[in-house]
């Protein structure tokens, strides 16, 4: 444990705030370069969606997260990125043109939808995105001539400097590495910049922003832009590992899950998006084990505790049955958002926070310290 | 012009449908501030209990009906004690998450229990029409109709004319001084629930002839009533029936005069417009910002 004494504002806006992040971060990333020699591919599949799902993860972050304005769109933005992948490299534009092209027109789209996003505020501001996203949804769908409707594009392994790299080969994993890297890195920069904090007091309070001379609607904008970007970045990268993309991907759910990988892994620190990112990736195999090793354990269980074999027999059929039942994915995301609503809003990344306080504090921690501030006292509609 | 007619009474029974569903989230909304995401959801499931009164255990049709409205507001009593109360005064973000959470487990434990094909249910309308010259109107489609006017009126004499209605509004405007007053504001917030599940309700069990009930049917009608409350302003309850009829009405013009596509986009489409010229709506109010 080190305490943190900042003493000037250099201390304040420094990357890394000691020496131990350095080590433990460069730790975590020898861990993840030889990952792909140590994994299996499933894994390795899986932790490249990770990334990809991390990267927009932190788009969102800095759209709803620090400049506080909700989004449900994201997945049309991704889409712009993939279809716009898709196309391009129909015409043999290399790698590196079409994924700047991609995250420029993804971003130069945000803004587009920046713009009419400033007169609106909280609920307005959801539906609107929300309608941007079914409107992008249905373009996709009748846009034949471009998009091929609804049969969909087949997306071609990428070629970079000539060498044809697979979707599941390390190179793949290591470009979404990167590319999460250099964002997570990136978005370190950009809130320690003006911009960052602009971003900040605009959701903290868009009205004391104002008055400190900040340029709301300008930094709005900006938000939307830059999240809108990434998110075209991650869509290429996407499209890339599906080899296949079709307008019914990217529905609503989609955009329901982005946000479900922030608000689990914490809406203010991104190391809340990765952590909801591996939280969201991993829901899906531990369905499966919940489905093909579930059912035996708790029957071994039960035949431990003295039950008889043909009551052992009769649970794992139970369970079994329970565990194949069709809409169980949807009911847990349901039951998990709604508990860490209920009583983790801060988060994955907050309960380690609260944990660490806990042992630095030891006999002196209050429980009351994470608690937040309840407002009865308005209706949001005149506030 | 007789397909025009015939089009825009389609358009304004599906329109009430949107109206009714809209309803709830206005109900809600007016009374604590909370956008219910899953307004949709528990129509479907109010249209599930109808189907299981009613079509499976043979109960009369209108047994069901109030079986399955009063079924509903106890169940919208419950989602509020377990979800929204504890969050309540919490910013709109979380309570928002955690609607669209709870219609999530309610569309995947509806489709557990009742699976996921289509069902219908048999009503006394779902026969008849009427004939008015060369114009057929269907009888379910005019019962809608009728349940709206009804339900709307119904409601709008219960908040501008009963103590409990004005109390409701009170807790709107400002929660705490309500409290200070002496209304009791959490029973007030679980009754607002449980009248919009039993709208709800009625607007499950009076589309299940249109429309057939399935898990995702809430999905889907629930997005497009948002467009009809924010086009009629959020927080007023004849705006939501107004904007209901208006989306229903462009939506089969849309799908009737415009190519195909555009049915399912133009409620979006002049959902934007409504939010970048006029973001409070026909009949909102004008909020006015205050430091």
């Amino acid at each position: 444990m080190r305490f943190l004494f900042k003493t000037d504002y250099e201390d304040d806006i420094r990357l890394f705030p000691h020496s131990g992040y350095v080590v433990s971060y460069g730790l975590l990333l020898a861990v993840l370069l030889i990952a792909p020699y140590v994994l299996s591919s499933y894994l390795m599949s899986q932790l490249v969606f990770v990334c990809i799902y991390a990267t927009v993860g932190v788009a969102l972050l800095i759209l709803t997260g620090f400049t506080g304005q909700a989004s449900l769109g994201h997945a049309a933005f991704l889409a712009i990125g993939a279809y716009t992948a898709a196309y391009l490299q129909k015409y043999n534009v290399p790698f590196p043109v079409y994924f700047l092209t991609a995250g420029i027109l993804t971003g130069c789209v945000g803004a587009l939808v920046g713009f009419p996003a400033l007169r609106l505020q909280g609920i307005y501001l959801v539906i609107a995105t929300i309608s941007f996203a079914f409107i992008v949804e249905e373009i996709l769908a009748r846009w034949e001539s471009v998009t091929n409707g609804n049969e969909g594009m087949r997306v071609k392994a990428l070629s970079l400097l000539g060498v044809t790299v697979s979707r599941d080969s390390p190179t793949f994993y290591f470009l979404c590495l990167a590319v999460l890297v250099l964002t997570i890195v990136g978005t370190l920069n950009l809130l320690r910049s003006p911009t960052g904090r602009a971003f900040v007091a605009i959701r903290d309070s868009e009205t004391a922003a104002r008055s400190m001379g900040v340029n709301v609607a300008l930094y709005k904008v900006k938000s939307f832009a830059i999240s809108a970007a990434i998110t075209g970045f991650a869509g290429v990268l996407f499209a890339h590992k599906l080899s296949f993309i079709s307008p019914e991907m990217f529905t609503l759910q989609l955009s329901i899950e982005f946000i479900i990988v922030i608000l689990i892994g914490g809406t203010f620190s991104l190391h809340g998006a990765v952590l909801g990112a591996i939280f969201i990736v991993m829901i899906d195999p531990f369905l499966t084990y919940l489905k093909d090793d579930m059912p035996g354990i708790i029957a071994g269980i039960a035949a431990t505790f003295g039950a008889g074999s043909a009551t052992a027999g009769n649970i794992q059929s139970k369970v079994a049955a329970f565990a194949s039942l069709n809409g169980l994915k949807g009911a847990i995301y349901g039951i998990i958002i709604m508990l860490f609503v209920l009583f983790e809003p801060l988060g994955i990344y907050g309960r380690w926070l609260k944990i660490k306080l806990f042992f630095q504090l030891f006999p002196l921690y209050k429980r009351s310290t994470f608690k937040r501030q309840k407002i009865y006292v308005k209706s949001e509609r005149n506030r | 012009m007789l397909d025009f007619v015939q089009q825009l009474v389609s358009g304004v029974a599906l329109g009430c449908v949107y109206g009714l569903i809209a309803l709830g989230f206005v109900l809600v909304y007016k009374a604590t501030e909370v956008v219910n995401f899953a307004q949709g959801d528990l129509m479907m499931l109010g249209g599930f209990f109808a189907f299981t009164f009613i079509g499976m255990m043979g109960l009369n049709y209108w047994v069901g009906f109030a079986g399955a409205v009063a079924a509903m507001a106890l169940f919208g009593m419950l989602a509020e004690r377990i979800v929204v109360r504890p969050i309540l005064g919490y910013p709109q973000f979380s309570i928002i998450m955690a609607t669209i959470g709870l219609g999530y487990f309610l569309r995947s434990v509806a489709g557990m229990i009742w699976g996921t094909d289509d069902f219908k249910i048999e009503t006394p309308f779902s026969q008849g029409v009427l004939r008015i010259g060369s114009l057929v109107l269907a009888h379910d489609k005019l019962s809608v109709i009728a349940a709206t006017v009804i339900l709307c009126t119904l409601l709008w004499l219960f908040f501008n004319k009963t103590t409990l209605g004005t109390a409701m509004r009170a807790s709107s405007e400002n929660m705490l001084a309500a409290y200070y007053m002496g209304i009791p504001v959490k029973r007030v917030v679980s009754i607002v629930w449980a009248i919009s599940a039993a709208v709800a309700t009625c607007a499950g069990v009076l589309l299940a002839p249109i429309t057939f009930i399935h898990s995702n049917v809430g999905l889907v009608l629930g997005l497009k009533a948002f467009p009809a409350a924010v086009l009629g302003g959020f927080g007023s309850i004849p705006g939501a029936v107004v904007g209901g009829v208006l989306i229903g009405v462009i939506e089969s013009m849309a799908g009737f005069y415009l190519p195909e596509g555009w049915k399912d986009v133009a409620p979006y489409i002049v959902l934007l417009a409504v939010l970048l010229l006029k973001p409070e709506g026909l009949f909102g109010l004008h909020a006015r910002k205050k430091v």
